[in-house]
């Protein structure tokens, strides 16, 4: 089996690549899983300005309601870890919110276990809670959600691998171009510098932006923990193209 | 593009999505009954050619009048219970989502896409996979478009379902392999929409 320290001696040899916008090249040998699961090809770019992916789906009140949006409140008792208020504000490149979208999130629980058959790992599963919620973006592009605090977890990539703690979200755009799988962590996580799937993600900047903030002002009096974490989506849409392209 | 922000970067879906992202009804695009009904199916197949058992597929395709800007009313919660129900069996929202089993296979129940946008738009997310890809089906009788007529004709090839009879009625059924990784003539095109 690989170990950490070979590891972290490829993620090394990664660190500080300049990548498009920061995402992450596909290929990223450190995550083993990559090798196999990356394109070989190059993309092919597409700038037909009537492409139905300017476009995409939409969401409405009769889709998601606000008690989605309290991972807390699925089972008849309260789920056992820190509790905590996840919101942001989500936008285009250009500051646009983005309105009345639809963002999904999931999590392991406080003791960072998944409610999936896969992940059998020896934490304790919370009767209490589940870990999926929705939420729609506001006028504003807001959105919030109530949860408690995911615990870290080990993974099979390498010995003694342990993914820091972090909430999956997946959001829409007003355009299909935009849509965004992504992962959300907390501050000054120990586990960073460790985690292949954090670091390919290679620019210190862009990593930053992967990171919610401590926003005491959003912390709930004896209820609640407060972070912040604002989206921006990336590629063109419909709505903006001439602007987009200019 | 004045860009003022830089974006969020992407990371994998991971293995875990089982019980948040799939919801009832995902594959069932075409309204109930709709005898125009086709199903477009296939696997997602890796470098090694093994198929990928923990992939979910978004699709997105304009209405049968060609309208790009889609309706609500893909996933509905019961007002109740909370429980996602899915569609009502009458509105084409142009949106759905399909998980692969454990085969690697995945098959989604649409209507045909319209003659002014004819393809359906693919967005493939997985374990393993840093940054979903893009890309499209089309159908074997659609005329070659912009996208299709700038590529090669074996890159061009990927693109293109082919029609399964031994599925549903004839003509009714289509088979898509989407493959992650590959030679030119295997490899599906993907799409960057720059």
């Amino acid at each position: 089996m690989v170990t950490q320290r070979e590891i972290d001696e490829e993620i090394a040899k990664y660190a500080g690549q300049v990548t498009p916008g920061g995402h992450p090249d596909r290929h990223y040998p450190p995550y083993r899983s990559s090798i196999l699961r990356s394109p070989r090809q190059p993309l092919t770019i597409v700038t037909e300005p009537d492409a139905t992916e300017l476009w995409g789906p939409v969401f409405g009140t009769g889709d998601v309601t606000e008690l989605d949006a309290d991972l807390t409140l699925r089972h008849s008792g309260e789920p056992i870890g820190e509790r905590i208020t996840v919101s942001g504000r989500v936008t285009d490149r250009l500051a646009r919110p983005v309105r009345n979208q639809l963002v999904e999130i999931w999590q392991a629980n406080g003791a960072g276990r998944y409610v999936h058959r896969r992940e059998q790992h020896p934490a304790p599963l919370d009767p209490n809670f589940t870990g999926a919620g929705r939420a729609l973006t506001n006028d504003d592009g807001e959105y919030l959600f109530t949860t408690i605090k995911p615990g870290p977890y080990p993974w099979g990539n390498h010995v003694n691998a342990w993914r820091p703690a972090h909430i999956h979200f997946s959001l829409f755009g007003t355009a299909f171009t935009q849509r965004l799988v992504t992962q959300m962590y907390f501050p000054a996580d120990p586990l960073f510098a460790f985690d292949p799937i954090f670091q390919s993600v290679t620019e210190p900047a862009a990593q930053q932006r992967l990171i919610a903030a401590y926003d005491h002002e959003r912390s709930v009096p004896n209820f609640s923990l407060g972070y912040r974490f604002d989206i921006v989506l990336d590629g063109p849409s419909a709505t903006h193209f001439e602007e987009d392209h200019q | 593009m004045t860009r003022k922000l830089e974006p969020t970067p992407s990371q994998t879906v991971g293995p875990f999505f089982g019980y948040a992202l799939p919801f009832p009804g995902g594959p069932d695009v075409a309204p109930a009954g709709h005898p125009d009904s086709i199903t477009v199916h296939g696997y997602v197949y890796d470098g090694e050619g093994k198929p990928i058992p923990d992939a979910i597929l978004d699709f997105w395709q304009a209405a049968p009048d060609g309208s790009r800007t889609g309706e609500p009313g893909t996933l509905r919660v019961d007002a109740s219970s909370g429980e996602l129900l899915g569609r009502d069996g009458v509105r084409f929202t142009g949106f759905g989502r399909v998980s692969t089993d454990g085969d690697g296979h995945w098959a989604l129940h649409t209507l045909p896409p319209a003659a002014d946008a004819p393809y359906i738009a693919v967005g493939v997310f997985a374990r393993g996979l840093l940054h979903h890809l893009h890309t499209r089906v089309y159908l074997p009788e659609t005329p070659d478009d912009v996208l299709l007529s700038g590529l090669a004709p074996e890159r061009r090839a990927t693109l293109r379902a082919r029609k399964d009879e031994r599925v549903g009625p004839a003509g009714a059924a289509y088979r898509f392999d989407i493959r992650i990784q590959g030679g030119a003539s295997e490899e599906t095109v993907f799409l960057d929409f720059a």
